[in-house]
C-alpha cells in the first residue's frame, strides 16, 4: 500500500498534550492506520525509547522487555484505526497499550519466576543505556518531577508501586501497610492531582 | 447499577492495578458510566507521563524486526458499526439459538473445543474468579472466530459451575447498546449472565450457575441490559454436557 500524501501537518488534537519531541503522533497514527509504513517508522522512532523504557522498568528482564516492546508496536500497527483522538493523546493511547502488556507479562506465572532472577542484572545495566534525549524531554520531565513532588509520600509510593511495580492495589496496600481498600483511593487521588498539576487530559 | 465503590477504582484501573476479576467488573461499570470513562481517559494522560525520565532506546535490531513484522499484519479496519437492526420482541431465543448453533457448526467458522492448558507451575495463593476457571482441571474452551477478525472464547468449568468469556478485537456495541450474555438452561430458558465490558479485549466471568448450562448466547440490548433477550443472538456457543 502506498503512503498517503497530503496529510495536514501539525493539527492539534483536543486535549492532547505535545506527545513527544513536538511530533504530531496522532497524525502519524492516522497515516499508519491507512497502511503508511513510513509514517509508522516515524512513529516508532519518536516513541520507541518511551515504550521500551517503560517495558524495561516494569518487566526488568531486558530480553522480555524487548519482546514486550515488539508486541506493543505490532499491536499499535494493527489497532491504529481504533485510536480515537477525542478520548486522548496518541502517546497516552500507546503507553496504555504498552503498560497493559508489560503488566500482563510480569503477572503471568512464567514471568514471575524469571523476574526475580533478572532483577539484579537489570538494575545494574539499565542506568547505562539511558538515552537522555533533547532539552525538550528534560523540560517535560522536570514538570513531571515537580508535579510528583506535590503528592503526599503515600500517593507517590502507591502510584509508583502500581505503575512501575505492576502490583495490584490490594498488593500495594499490603506493601505500604495501608488498610485494605485505601490504596486504590491514594492512587486515584494522586493521579488526579498529577493530572491537574501538569494540566493534561481535560 | 453504580456504587461509590465502582467509581473509586478508576485510578487503579488507569494504571492496570486491578486483578483480572476486578478489571472485568470495572469494565462492565465503565460501559455504563460516562463519568468514569472520561476520568480514566484523563488519568491515563497523566500516567503516560510517569515514565518520561525512563527513556531507553531499544536495540536497533528491534526496529528492523518491528518493521518486518508489520509487513505480515493487516491493520484493523476502523469501527464503522451501524446501529444494530432490532427485531421485534424476541421470545423464541432457544429455538433460534439452536438454529444459530447449527449454522455455526455447518459453516465451521473456527469453532473448536480445546484441551485445558496446564503449565505445571504452582498456582499463586490468591486466584481471581477468572483464574480459578482457567486453571480448573475440567476447563473446556469453545472458541469462535468472527468474519471481521474478532474472536471470542468461552471457558467453562462444570465443577466450579462458572464460565467466562474472553474477547479479542471485538467491535464495541453500538451507541446506547450493550452486549448481554445469556446462559441457556437444559429446559431451554435463557438466564441473564451479565453485560460485557465495553473493551475490545477483555475477560469477563459470567454471572450465574453454569454447571448445567447447555449454551452461552450474546445479544445486543439497550443500555443497562434486558431481563430477557430482545434481539437475535450475534453469537452462540454450544456447551458440551
Ligand atoms: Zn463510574
Amino acid at each position: 500500500m502506498d503512503p498517503v500524501p497530503g496529510e495536514p501537518a501539525g493539527v492539534p488534537h483536543a486535549g492532547a498534550p505535545a506527545g513527544g519531541h513536538g511530533t504530531d503522533l496522532g497524525a502519524l497514527l492516522n497515516r499508519a492506520a491507512r497502511g503508511d509504513k513510513a509514517a509508522f517508522a516515524e512513529l516508532y522512532d519518536a516513541t520507541a525509547p518511551r515504550v521500551h523504557g517503560l517495558a524495561l522498568r516494569v518487566v526488568r528482564d531486558p530480553a522480555q522487555a524487548e519482546e514486550v516492546t515488539q508486541e506493543v508496536f505490532l499491536e499499535v500497527w494493527r489497532q491504529a484505526s481504533r485510536y480515537d483522538a477525542a478520548r486522548g493523546s496518541a502517546l497516552a493511547w500507546m503507553m496504555t497499550i504498552a503498560h497493559r502488556k508489560a503488566v500482563d507479562r510480569v503477572r503471568s506465572a512464567e514471568a514471575t519466576t524469571r523476574r526475580d532472577l533478572a532483577y539484579e542484572q537489570a538494575n545494574q545495566s539499565v542506568e547505562h543505556d539511558v538515552t537522555a534525549d533533547a532539552a525538550h524531554a528534560s523540560l517535560e520531565a522536570h514538570r513531571v518531577r515537580a508535579a510528583l513532588a506535590q503528592l503526599t509520600d503515600v500517593q507517590r509510593e502507591a502510584i509508583e508501586l502500581a505503575y512501575f511495580g505492576g502490583y495490584t492495589h490490594t498488593e500495594v496496600a499490603a506493601l505500604l501497610d495501608l488498610p485494605v481498600g485505601t490504596a486504590k483511593t491514594r492512587i486515584r487521588d494522586g493521579l488526579i492531582r498529577l493530572r491537574d498539576t501538569i494540566g493534561v487530559g481535560r | 447499577m453504580t456504587t461509590d465503590h465502582d467509581h473509586a477504582l478508576s485510578g487503579a484501573y488507569a494504571v492496570d492495578a486491578l486483578d483480572a476479576d476486578e478489571r472485568a467488573r470495572f469494565e462492565t461499570h465503565l460501559s455504563q458510566c460516562a463519568d468514569c470513562r472520561a476520568e480514566v481517559d484523563s488519568l491515563r494522560e497523566a500516567a503516560a507521563l510517569l515514565g518520561i525520565a525512563d527513556e531507553v532506546g531499544p536495540p536497533p535490531a528491534l526496529r528492523d524486526d518491528v518493521l518486518a513484522g508489520i509487513e505480515r499484519i493487516r491493520p484493523l479496519p476502523p469501527l464503522t458499526r451501524e446501529p444494530a437492526t432490532v427485531t421485534p420482541l424476541f421470545r423464541r431465543l432457544p429455538t433460534l439459538l439452536a438454529a444459530a448453533a447449527a449454522v455455526v457448526l455447518l459453516l465451521g467458522v473456527g469453532l473448536a473445543v480445546l484441551r485445558p492448558w496446564s503449565d505445571g507451575t504452582e498456582p499463586p495463593p490468591q486466584l481471581s474468579a477468572a483464574e480459578q476457571i482457567l486453571r480448573a482441571g475440567d476447563a473446556t474452551h469453545v472458541e469462535k472466530a468472527f468474519p471481521d477478525g474478532s474472536q471470542a472464547t468461552i471457558v467453562l468449568s462444570r465443577s466450579q459451575g462458572k464460565a467466562l468469556i474472553r474477547t479479542k478485537d471485538m467491535a464495541p456495541a453500538p451507541d446506547g447498546k450493550v452486549y448481554e450474555l445469556w446462559l441457556q438452561t437444559p429446559a431451554g430458558k435463557m438466564i441473564p449472565a451479565g453485560l460485557m465490558p465495553d473493551e475490545s479485549d477483555t475477560t469477563y466471568v459470567l454471572d450465574g450457575d453454569a454447571a448445567e448450562a447447555t449454551g452461552v448466547g450474546i445479544t445486543v440490548e439497550p443500555d443497562g441490559g434486558s431481563e430477557q433477550p430482545t434481539t437475535q443472538p450475534i453469537a452462540v456457543f454450544p456447551l458440551e454436557s
